[in-house]
C-alpha cells in the first residue's frame, strides 16, 4: 500500500472544516504513528469565503510541505471547487454535498455525492457536527487510516461534553457513505 | 555646601550644551527641585528622552537615563515602566519631538494612562536641526523652514493631553520656577499619565527670527503671554486671544491606571489556570 | 543513542506561529511587545494568553515602532524579551532595530516574511526580507538572522536566538515565512534538560567603577539591570565605553569594531547549517527556510535520475555561512540557489565563491512556494 496521502477539505469558512484537516492530522500522528503536516489557506476575510485545509500523511518525515497530487478532497461549496479543484491526482475520490456542489468533472475523479448537511440537519440538529459527519463518510470512503484512529482522534480533539454526538456523526457519515457505495 | 538637589545632576558632565540663556536649565532645575521634594532615590529612577535640545537633558542628570530615538521616548518608558511597574519613570521631550514624529505614541500613552511624567519643553521650534517651525510654532512665525511666515494651525498641548485621556494636565513657563516645580511635583506624585506642557525660551533660533532675539525679551514676552487658569475664567474671550492658560488644567484620579489594570489580568490568567 | 535517562517528550501536533510563542516562553521570554500584523498575528495571541500564566508581561503597542521601542525599555531592567512582526512592520521597527543594535540590547525578533514589497500578499509565502534583515537600518552594525526549516526546528532555534542575543548583547533575528508560520507538524518538546538557558553579562565591579562598554570585559561587556544600583547613561548618538556621547573619530571606530567582532570572532558559536548528500555531490543547492524542503525533495530526485546532488541548508543565514559554501562550491560543478525572492542570496553565494563554478538561482514571488521539480529542473541544466 502507498505510504503517502494527500487530502484536502474545503468549504466556506465557518463550516468547522479546518478542524477536520486538524483531526485527520492527529489521527495519523497520534493514533498510526505517521507523520502529517496541515496548511490551512489564510486569508484575512476566512468567514464566509471559500476555505481549505491539505493534510498530507506519510510513514515519513514530510519534507515539501504543498499537496501535488491529491487523494481525497472534500467538498462543501461550488465556489470552494472552482477555486480549490486542482492538484487532484487522476482518480481522485471526490466527497461533495450534491445540495451545495453542483459541477465537478467526473470524467477524471471518483466523484461521491452524499447529502451531509442534510444528514447532519436530520441526524444531530446542530450544523457544528458537519465536520464529523464528513470524516466518518471519509473513513467509510478511504482505507488510508484505520476509522477507528479517526474517531480516537475526533474524541481527542471534540469539546467537553460533545463527545457522544460526535460519535454518533461520525457514524452517520460513515454507514450512510458505505450505502451510497453499495 | 552644594544644594540638596545636585546628587539628581551629573556634575562631572557639566558645562551642558545648551545656549546661555537657555530655559531647559530652569526646568531641569525644576524637575531636580521636584524629584528632591519627593525624596525619591535616584536608583528608583528612570529618566528617558529622544532626539533635539530637550532631549540632551538625560545626560546630565544622575540616574537611569536613556537618549533614545526621535519621537519615540514614550515608548521605551512605557516598556521600563511596564516591565518594573513599582519605579519611577519620566520622560522629557521637546514639542517636536513629543507632538510631531511622537504625537502618537503621545496621545496612546495618555490613553492608556500609564503611571509616568511626560515633561514637553515647548519651545515653538526645531531647535537642534536648525530653527524649523514645529506642530506649535504660532501662525505668522517666521522659523527657518517658514520664512514667509507659518500657516499651519499649532497644537494646544495641554488640551491635546487632556483630550486624549491624560489624567493630569498641567502647562507651566520658564519664567516662574517656583509654580513650574509645584505643577512638576504634582505630575509625578499622580498614579497615572501626567503630562506638564512647559513654555520656554528658544531665543537663538525662534526669537533670532522673531524680534526676540535676547532671552530675558523672550521669558519676559512668554511670562506676558500667559494667564493663570484660574484667573482666566473671569476673562472674556478677546482678553485671552493669544494667550495660555497656566496652572493645573486637569486632574482625575478615578481613572484607572494601566499596569493596575494589568495586575488584574495575571490574577485572571493565573486563576483560570 | 543512549536513552536512558532521557525524560519522554511532549508530541504536539501546532502550526509554526504557535510553535514559535510556546518556544520563546521555554527559553525565558517573560516580555511581549508587539502591533497586529499578518502573518505573524498568532504569535502575538499565545502570547497574551501564555504571559500572564508564567508571570511575565505583554502589551499590544500603538504601532510597530513602538512595539520596538517598548521592547528596548523592558530589556533594559534585565528581561528576556520578544517581538513579532512581518514584512511591513519590520520596515518600520528598523531605526529603533539601529537602537538596540548600537546600544547592544539583547532581543530576538521574528518577522514571518509575506509575499511582496510594500503591503504586498498578506496571507502569502515570501523569503524577500533577507537583504533587509541585513542592511535594513541605516549604519553598520553586526547582525545574526536565523532561518529554521522544520517547526521541532523553530522551538530550538528560538531557544538558540535568546541565548545568542544574551551573551552577545545584540538583537537575534528569526526570519521564518508564512509557510512555516501556519504550517501544523508533529515535533516533539525537547524537556528543558535537554537545553541551556544563557543569561546576559552581568557587571561584577561596584556601581562607581561600572561602565556599560567597558571593553576591557571583553567584546561584550557586560550589562547592569536598570533599578539595581548601576546608574549608567545610553545614547544613540556615538558613545564611548561610558556611554556618553563622542565624535572622537578613533573612540567612533573603535567602538564600531568591537560591536562588529561580537558576531565575526563568535563565528563557531552562531553559524549553523545542516548537509543533506553533499559529500559526494557534483550539484549544489544552496536553500533556506521552508525553500529548503522543496529542495530536499528535488536533491533525492535528482538521485533517483542519477544525479548526484546535495544540498547546504543554512540554519544561520546571517552572517553567512562563508566557509562552508566556499568549500561546497570548489567540490561541485554548479550551484542552485532556489529563494522565494527574485534573487537576495544568490547575490551573497556569489561573492563567496567568487569564480569557483557556475551559480543559477530559482526564483519565484507571488506566494506560491518553489516546487521540487522547479529546482530539479535547474539541477538537471547544471548536470
Amino acid at each position: 500500500m502507498n505510504d503517502h496521502f494527500e487530502a484536502r477539505f474545503a468549504a466556506v469558512g465557518g463550516q468547522g472544516i479546518l478542524l477536520a484537516g486538524d483531526i485527520i492530522a492527529e489521527a495519523a500522528i497520534s493514533f498510526e504513528g505517521k507523520y502529517a503536516v496541515d496548511s490551512p489557506t489564510y486569508t484575512a476575510q476566512v468567514r464566509g469565503g471559500p476555505t481549505k485545509v491539505d493534510v498530507i500523511i506519510d510513514s515519513k518525515r514530510i519534507e515539501f510541505t504543498r499537496t501535488t497530487a491529491i487523494d481525497f478532497m472534500l467538498c462543501l461549496s461550488q465556489n470552494s471547487w472552482n477555486r480549490f479543484g486542482f492538484d487532484l491526482k487522476e482518480n481522485c475520490i471526490v466527497l461533495i454535498d450534491p445540495s451545495l456542489v453542483f459541477e465537478v468533472d467526473e470524467e477524471r475523479y471518483r466523484v461521491y455525492r452524499l447529502p451531509i448537511i442534510e444528514i447532519t440537519k436530520k441526524g444531530l440538529k446542530k450544523m457544528v457536527y458537519t465536520s464529523a459527519v464528513s470524516l466518518g463518510a471519509m473513513a467509510g470512503l478511504t482505507s488510508y487510516l484505520k476509522p477507528d484512529s479517526i474517531k480516537k482522534a475526533l474524541l481527542k480533539k471534540a469539546p467537553r461534553g460533545t463527545e457522544e454526538p460526535n460519535m454518533k456523526a461520525f457514524d452517520l457519515g460513515f454507514e450512510a457513505v458505505r450505502e451510497l457505495m453499495k | 555646601m552644594a544644594a540638596p538637589y545636585t546628587k539628581y545632576l551629573r556634575m562631572n558632565r557639566i558645562p551642558h550644551m545648551w545656549c546661555p540663556g537657555c530655559g531647559i536649565g530652569i526646568i531641569v532645575k525644576a524637575l531636580t527641585r521636584a524629584f528632591d521634594a519627593l525624596e525619591w532615590s535616584p536608583d528608583d529612577l528612570a529618566l528617558i528622552s529622544g532626539i533635539g535640545c530637550t532631549s540632551r537633558a538625560p545626560g546630565y542628570m544622575n540616574m537611569h537615563t536613556l537618549h533614545t530615538t526621535h519621537g519615540r521616548a514614550i515608548s521605551f518608558a512605557t516598556g521600563v515602566k511596564f516591565a518594573r511597574p513599582n519605579k519611577h519613570v519620566v520622560v522629557i521631550s521637546g514639542d517636536g519631538d513629543a507632538s510631531a514624529i511622537g504625537g502618537n505614541h503621545l496621545i496612546h500613552a495618555c490613553r492608556r494612562n500609564i503611571d509616568m511624567t511626560l515633561v514637553i519643553v515647548n519651545n515653538f521650534i526645531y531647535g537642534m536641526t536648525g530653527g524649523q517651525y514645529s506642530p506649535t510654532t504660532p501662525v505668522g512665525a517666521r522659523a527657518a523652514t517658514s520664512p514667509w511666515g507659518n500657516i499651519d494651525i499649532p497644537f494646544n498641548i495641554a488640551e491635546l493631553a487632556k483630550g486624549a485621556g491624560a489624567s493630569y494636565v498641567a502647562r507651566g513657563h520658564v519664567g516662574s520656577g517656583v509654580q513650574l516645580e509645584r505643577l512638576i511635583r504634582g505630575g509625578l506624585d499622580h498614579k497615572g499619565f501626567s503630562v506638564i506642557e512647559v513654555l520656554s525660551n528658544c531665543h537663538t533660533q525662534y526669537g533670532r527670527r522673531n524680534r526676540l532675539a535676547d532671552p530675558i525679551d523672550l521669558i519676559d514676552h512668554i511670562a506676558k503671554s500667559t494667564v493663570n487658569i484660574r484667573k482666566a475664567a473671569k476673562m472674556s474671550d478677546g482678553d485671552m486671544e493669544g494667550k495660555y492658560f497656566v496652572g493645573l488644567i486637569h486632574k482625575d484620579e478615578n481613572r484607572r491606571e494601566y499596569c493596575k489594570g494589568y495586575e488584574q489580568v495575571i490574577e485572571r490568567a493565573q486563576m483560570s489556570k | 543513542m543512549d536513552n536512558t535517562d532521557k525524560k519522554e517528550r511532549q508530541v504536539v501536533f501546532w502550526p509554526g506561529n504557535i510553535v514559535a510563542a510556546e518556544a520563546a516562553i521555554a527559553a525565558g521570554c517573560r516580555f511581549f511587545a508587539g502591533y497586529p500584523i499578518t502573518p505573524s498575528s498568532e504569535i502575538a495571541h499565545v502570547m497574551s494568553k501564555r504571559l500572564p500564566e508564567v508571570g511575565g508581561r505583554f502589551i499590544q503597542m500603538e504601532d510597530e515602532i513602538a512595539a520596538m521601542g517598548a521592547l528596548i525599555g523592558a530589556s533594559l531592567t534585565g528581561e528576556k524579551v520578544l517581538t513579532a512582526t512581518s514584512g511591513p512592520g519590520f520596515s518600520l521597527k528598523q531605526e529603533n532595530i539601529g537602537f538596540a543594535s548600537f546600544i547592544e540590547v539583547p532581543c530576538v525578533i521574528i518577522n514571518v516574511m509575506r509575499g511582496g514589497p510594500s503591503t504586498g500578499l498578506p496571507t502569502a509565502l515570501g523569503q524577500s526580507d533577507v537583504m533587509q534583515a541585513r542592511w535594513g537600518t541605516h549604519g553598520d552594525r553586526p547582525v545574526i538572522a536565523i532561518t529554521p526549516s522544520y517547526l521541532d526546528e523553530v522551538y530550538t532555534e528560538i531557544i538558540r536566538a535568546f541565548n545568542l542575543a544574551e551573551i552577545l548583547r545584540m538583537p537575534v533575528y528569526i526570519l521564518l515565512d508564512e509557510v512555516l508560520g501556519h504550517l501544523s507538524e508533529r515535533l516533539e518538546i525537547p524537556d528543558p534538560s535537554e537545553y541551556e538557558l544563557l543569561e546576559r553579562p552581568r557587571p561584577t565591579v561596584p556601581p562607581e567603577e561600572y561602565k556599560p562598554y567597558d571593553s576591557s570585559f571583553g567584546d561584550v561587556p557586560p550589562m547592569a539591570d536598570y533599578f539595581t544600583g548601576y546608574r549608567w547613561h545610553t545614547t544613540g548618538l556615538n558613545h564611548d565605553q561610558t556611554g556618553f556621547p563622542t565624535t572622537d573619530p578613533k573612540i567612533c571606530q573603535f567602538e564600531e569594531e568591537r560591536m562588529e567582532r561580537k558576531v565575526s570572532q563568535n563565528l563557531d558559536k552562531i553559524i549553523s547549517y545542516d548537509e543533506f548528500m553533499t559529500e559526494d555531490a557534483e550539484i549544489g543547492i544552496f536553500a533556506f527556510g521552508s525553500t529548503a524542503r522543496a529542495a530536499m525533495v528535488a536533491v533525492s530526485d535528482a538521485r533517483e535520475k542519477g544525479i548526484k546532488a546535495g544540498l547546504l541548508r543554512a540554519i544561520t543565514l546571517w552572517p553567512f555561512p562563508e566557509e562552508p559554501v566556499r568549500k561546497f562550491s570548489k567540490q561541485v560543478k554548479g550551484i542552485v540557489v532556489p529563494e522565494a525572492n527574485l534573487g537576495q542570496m544568490i547575490y551573497e553565494v556569489e561573492r563567496v565563491i567568487g569564480c569557483n563554478c557556475p551559480v543559477v538561482g530559482v526564483n519565484k514571488v507571488g506566494g506560491v512556494p518553489i516546487y521540487p521539480g522547479e529546482i530539479l529542473a535547474k539541477i538537471e541544466e547544471l548536470a
